[in-house]
């Protein structure tokens, strides 16, 4: 394994939820505790398994772990650490300000910005207190601070306001005032993470296409604020061996294998590892102590897996057309497919012969380029968020930050660097789209999040423009937010997939939803292994376990729920995609 | 020395860049605010979502929000007693109220008209 090879002092495991960085940082901190070594393992994962792992109660304090001597363990829950946060700035306050005001500032603190600030503070002691870590020789994190938050750090005009005085202007910086540690210590923190001969971070990726493109990113970004000690682990790929003549695991692994030929050109130089997809949960030592070493073959026979009673796509497609029209928004966190489901809702509803507006944003653009002028009834426009993004920024720097000296123009941009801003852009384009949703269909494979359309609401700005410019003419006008929240109008389709990971992030999110007064219409969970009817005994074993978690999506997240099955081909093109909505219950016979 | 006291809504960023739209007149009073505090104008800022005890704290305050709302908000007191509600001041009325000179209408930056822009 590359990056265990020589490890520096501290080692970060970073990719999107699901991927697999918790499992990865166990059985890093087993293997190096295991050669006499000291190690800290500290996990922010909200499904923090990593007490049940190694059987102990860990929570957030240093735990020993006793079967694995020189192991100890720490877990971090950056919700509660936000939560905390909040409570100390709105508690004192409740029941004296009005309610209605104590909500604001509650919102107003519910940003990814408070959370992942609020995490960076419980990081920080651990990454400069020598004497919380000096007895380590080694710290683990199953996570890392993303640019946006480390950039804010480094940038020195963010301080000059913000700490000295308790307040400032840089927005994201914000929650800082109320934290604890020192601006010292957060510099510390940063240097510590810029320095090669103290941090390694670990890339953790699928051998998928859209997952590396995104890793490409990351590793740009991170790249370019000086983490340049960066390894690439391929997790859960399908050996070879396994496929036997399966032709579900044949096209897996085939697919696996042009993704990983083809990696991204940051990627590609990178060192880089590779792990073979696990049977199971990796509970327990002996589990994690072999995700390290040479996958050994499936020999068991597996049972198949029961055939899903769950809905196909086919029938919510059903239920969609009865209204003739409306505005379709698939949500979920990146690489869970929502382009995909996007562009089979839009083409079954186009196939049915209704008017429809696929608007996507994603950035591979093939799917639009294949879908465009194949139905009739099919209209295909694609947002580049990159490019919406860079006009809004451009836009905003030039008109109102034209009048700032240096010091306040470095606010402003990296203000626009937040990620609050490409959501907002990408929004802005989409909402011109969304008027046509009286008349068609509008199926949108992108949406802001709950937070967001709350903050665009609460400031009532949107409202006051759109009544500005349409109310003078005498029209009847509705906000995008009204739109969104009336079940009428708007249908919002959360996409998820069958794994732990994923599904309490797409619950996290549902919760964000409502919290605006948008309630969720449907789930999909796509990509399952249980409902491909896999032959390969490695993936009945992983359908199997699939199985729980979507029997915890129907009983406990969604009042309506289809399963799309993993495919074999990529979903490209109007035939296959017609495909992913047939099945039992389709609506065929219309 | 008269002292100017700023009570802001609940900013997630007081640049404003959050909103559906950059809000000019947090640009271009942060500026002024700044341009206050070089003329030695004792001037303070409080965000709301920051800072809600220095509004509980403050009997004015808080009673404005009880009749107003959040929503109400920017509230901007003079020595204790309200000077102006529900917008920002100009860089002329910080003048005015910390008896300064008027300054020159071309450092008020372009939202010095009666319309932001």
């Amino acid at each position: 394994m590359h990056f265990l090879t020589n490890p520096p002092r501290f080692l970060f495991f970073t990719g999107k939820g699901g991927v697999g960085k918790t499992s990865l940082a166990c059985a890093s901190a087993v293997r190096l505790a295991s050669t006499g070594l000291r190690v800290l393992l500290v996990s922010t994962d909200p499904a923090s398994n990593v007490g049940q792992v190694f059987g102990v109660g860990i929570g957030n304090r240093i735990t020993p772990i006793a079967d694995v001597p020189g192991l100890a363990a720490l877990e971090i829950d950056p919700q509660a650490a936000a939560q905390a946060y909040r409570d100390r700035i709105v508690g004192p306050v409740r029941g004296v300000l009005p309610p209605a005001v104590v909500n604001s500032i509650e919102e107003q603190l519910s940003g990814a910005c408070t959370t992942e600030i609020a995490a960076f503070d419980e990081f920080t002691g651990l990454l400069t207190d020598s004497q919380l870590t000096g007895v380590f020789d080694h710290v683990i994190f199953d996570t890392a601070p993303t640019g946006h938050t480390i950039r804010l750090l480094q940038l020195p005009g963010a301080w000059s306001g913000f700490l000295a005085e308790g307040r400032g202007d840089a927005s994201c910086l914000g929650p800082l005032a109320g934290l604890e540690k020192q601006r010292e210590q957060y510099q510390a923190a940063v240097a510590a993470l810029a320095d090669a001969a103290r941090t390694r971070l670990v890339l953790v990726a699928r051998a998928q296409e859209a997952t590396l493109r995104e890793v490409a990113r990351t590793h740009a970004e991170l790249a370019g604020i000086g983490l340049g000690q960066q390894y690439l682990v391929i997790n859960g790929v399908l050996p070879a061996a396994e496929t036997g003549d399966d032709p579900l695991a044949l096209a897996i692994a085939a697919r696996e294998t042009s993704a990983l030929a083809a990696l991204p050109a940051g990627l590609a130089g990178l060192p880089r590892d590779s792990i073979a997809l696990q049977p199971g949960n990796l509970v327990g030592l002996p589990a994690l102590q072999q995700l390290l070493q040479p996958a050994v073959p499936c020999a068991q026979e597996v049972a198949a897996v029961p055939v899903l009673p769950h809905p196909s796509l086919g029938s919510l497609v059903d239920a969609l057309a009865e209204h003739g029209h409306g505005l379709i928004m698939l949500m979920g966190k990146g690489g869970v497919g929502k382009t995909t489901v996007a562009a089979a809702i839009a083409a079954e509803l186009a196939r049915r012969g209704h008017a429809v507006h696929l608007t996507t944003s994603d950035p591979a653009a093939h799917l639009g380029d294949t879908l465009a002028g194949e139905l009739p009834d099919l209209a295909v426009s694609r947002i580049d968020p990159v490019a919406e993004t860079e006009r809004y920024r451009q836009h905003v720097l030039a008109s109102k930050g034209a009048g700032l000296d240096a010091a306040g123009r470095a606010l402003l941009e990296e203000d626009l660097r937040s990620p609050c801003t490409e959501e907002i852009a990408v929004f802005q384009a989409f909402s011109r789209i969304i008027r046509e949703a009286g008349r068609k269909f509008v199926v949108m494979d992108t949406a802001p999040t709950g937070h967001t359309l709350l903050l665009l609401d609460a400031t009532g700005a949107y409202h006051r423009e759109v009544a500005r410019q349409m109310g003078a003419a005498g029209l009847h006008f509705t906000t995008p937010m009204m739109q969104l929240q009336d079940p009428a109008q708007t249908r919002v389709i959360i996409v998820t997939l069958a794994e732990t990971t994923p599904v309490l992030e797409a619950a996290a999110l549902q919760a964000d939803l409502r919290r605006a007064g948008i309630e969720p219409w449907a789930w999909v969970i796509n990509q399952s292994v249980a409902a491909a009817a896999p032959g390969a005994p490695l993936l009945r074993l992983r359908a199997h376990k699939e199985l729980a978690e979507i029997d915890k999506v129907m009983a406990q997240h969604a009042t309506r729920c289809a399963v799309l099955p993993l495919l074999a081909e990529e979903p490209v093109g109007i035939t296959r995609l017609l495909r992913l909505c047939a099945g039992a219950g389709s609506g065929q016979a219309d | 020395m008269k002292t100017i006291q700023i009570f802001d809504p609940a900013l997630c960023c007081s640049t404003g860049v959050c909103g559906v739209d950059v809000d000019q007149q947090l640009v271009a009073f942060a500026a002024d605010v700044d341009w206050a505090r070089q003329q030695g104008v004792q001037i303070e800022r409080f965000n709301l979502a920051q800072e809600p005890l220095a509004f509980a704290g403050n009997a004015t305050v808080k009673a404005f929000l009880e009749r107003s709302g959040a929503e109400a908000l920017p509230l901007i007191l003079l020595d204790g007693e309200v000077a102006l509600a529900g917008r920002y001041p100009q860089r002329a009325e910080l003048a005015r109220w910390a008896g300064l000179a008027e300054p020159a209408a071309a450092d008020t930056g372009c939202c010095s008209g009666k319309r932001c822009c």
